[in-house]
């Protein structure tokens, strides 16, 4: 603990970077930082109206289609489970991408990078599926076509929310994705290489992370509880 | 905290592959659990104690989720602890976020359901589920739009 102290004095005296970090990577943080407030924003409101209102329906009965499932089989949670998890094996191919950046090892960012890239297209894809199903069965912003739990009228609260929180959600994604594919570009045309640093691959990849951070909380808010 | 100390000099030093595996490990274990928890769920009356029990234990899950990810994958743990004093410190704002906010949608509804005795009674009053579709024909949004008329005064009223 005594060296943390002695540290942090001379961290700040001058001549030195105090937070250790390129200056990019702490804009990036503080990027991320006011993301979550309006992804936290969104959540907080979602949960006062639901806090606010007498019934709610429930996840388990309007989450429970599959993709080819025959028609009147319900798996509530199986299909957005594979979501999760597919957003958590990207995440770990960043880390794995970042990792052999930073040993300066190129074919490994190269091929984590691309496994990063079908991750996340194939999270976008499942969206897109899920979507397109719950279009079809009637829900969409303003329309609500399921009850509460207990069978009572609901509100189009419900869709609203899980449509808006879900596609701003989506629109992260989709855009890391086009990131990732410009650290992809730059990393085949040799630009890390020549700079000497694989840098730009972390703060893609805190972005990337930060992705998956969210959809912990949506995933948490909108289908488990 | 040894491995703030530890890592100072290096600035960007973190466990390796070894690491990254054991947190892939713990994550997946906690999502699992967080799903079994959620299946289990699904049989239990709604608004019994132990249904909200299990809610709280899969926000706890979800909050050591988070940790994993910023801490471990997004490194933060392995930074100055500057670093991280000025990235989570705002963050905590998020408490006194989430506790006011949740109490003030609570307390409406605890306000609507004294003094407005029509948004109590609507939400005893059981519909028949409404079958409509999107894209099928012309003919199905019709009917949309009129459901919706007449579900639509119950809401304004209320208001």
């Amino acid at each position: 603990m005594s060296s943390t102290t002695v540290t942090s004095t001379k961290m700040w005296s001058g001549g030195k970077s105090p937070f250790n970090v390129e200056y990019g990577k702490l804009m990036m943080w503080y990027f991320l930082m006011s993301d979550a407030f309006t992804f936290g924003a969104f959540l907080i409101s979602y949960g006062t109206i639901r806090f606010s209102t007498n019934g709610w329906p429930d996840p388990n009965e309007v989450f429970r289609s599959f993709p080819f499932a025959p028609e009147g089989v319900h798996a509530p949670l199986v299909f957005v489970s594979i979501m999760t998890f597919i957003l958590i094996i990207s995440s770990v191919t960043m880390v794995l991408a970042v990792h052999a950046g930073h040993n300066m090892d190129k074919k490994g960012v190269v091929k984590n990078l691309i496994w990063t890239i079908i991750g996340g297209i194939a999270f976008l894809s499942c969206q897109a599926w899920e979507w397109t199903h719950l279009f079809h069965e009637g829900a969409w912003w303003g329309s609500n076509p399921f009850l509460n739990h207990d069978g009572t009228a609901s509100s189009t609260n419900f869709t609203n929310y899980f449509f808006t929180i879900t596609g701003f959600h989506g629109f992260h994604v989709f855009s890391g994705v086009i990131i990732n594919i410009i650290m992809l570009i730059m990393t085949l045309m040799d630009k890390f290489e020549k700079r000497g640093h694989y840098l730009m691959i972390e703060k893609a990849g805190l972005y990337w992370h930060f992705v998956d951070l969210v959809w912990v909380f949506v995933f948490t808010c909108f289908y488990l509880i | 905290m040894e491995h703030t100390a530890e890592h100072t000099h290096e600035g960007h030093a973190g466990g390796g592959v070894k690491e990254i595996v054991r947190v892939t490990v713990i994550l997946s274990v906690l999502t699992i659990v967080e799903l079994a928890l959620g299946f289990w769920m699904m049989g239990m009356p709604l608004e019994s104690t132990m249904r909200m029990a299990v809610k709280g234990s899969i926000i706890i899950l979800m909050l050591a989720k988070a940790f994993y990810i910023v801490g471990y994958f997004m490194h933060l743990k392995h930074e100055i602890k500057n670093l991280i004093m000025t990235i989570v410190v705002p963050l905590a704002l998020f408490v006194w976020f989430i506790i006011a906010f949740l109490y003030d949608g609570n307390s409406f509804r605890n306000l609507r359901n004294t003094y407005d005795p029509h948004f109590k009674e609507q939400s005893t009053i059981k519909v028949e589920k409404k079958e409509e579709k999107h894209g099928e024909a012309k003919h199905g949004e019709e009917k949309k739009e009129a459901g919706h008329e007449e579900a639509k005064p119950a809401e304004k009223k209320a208001e």
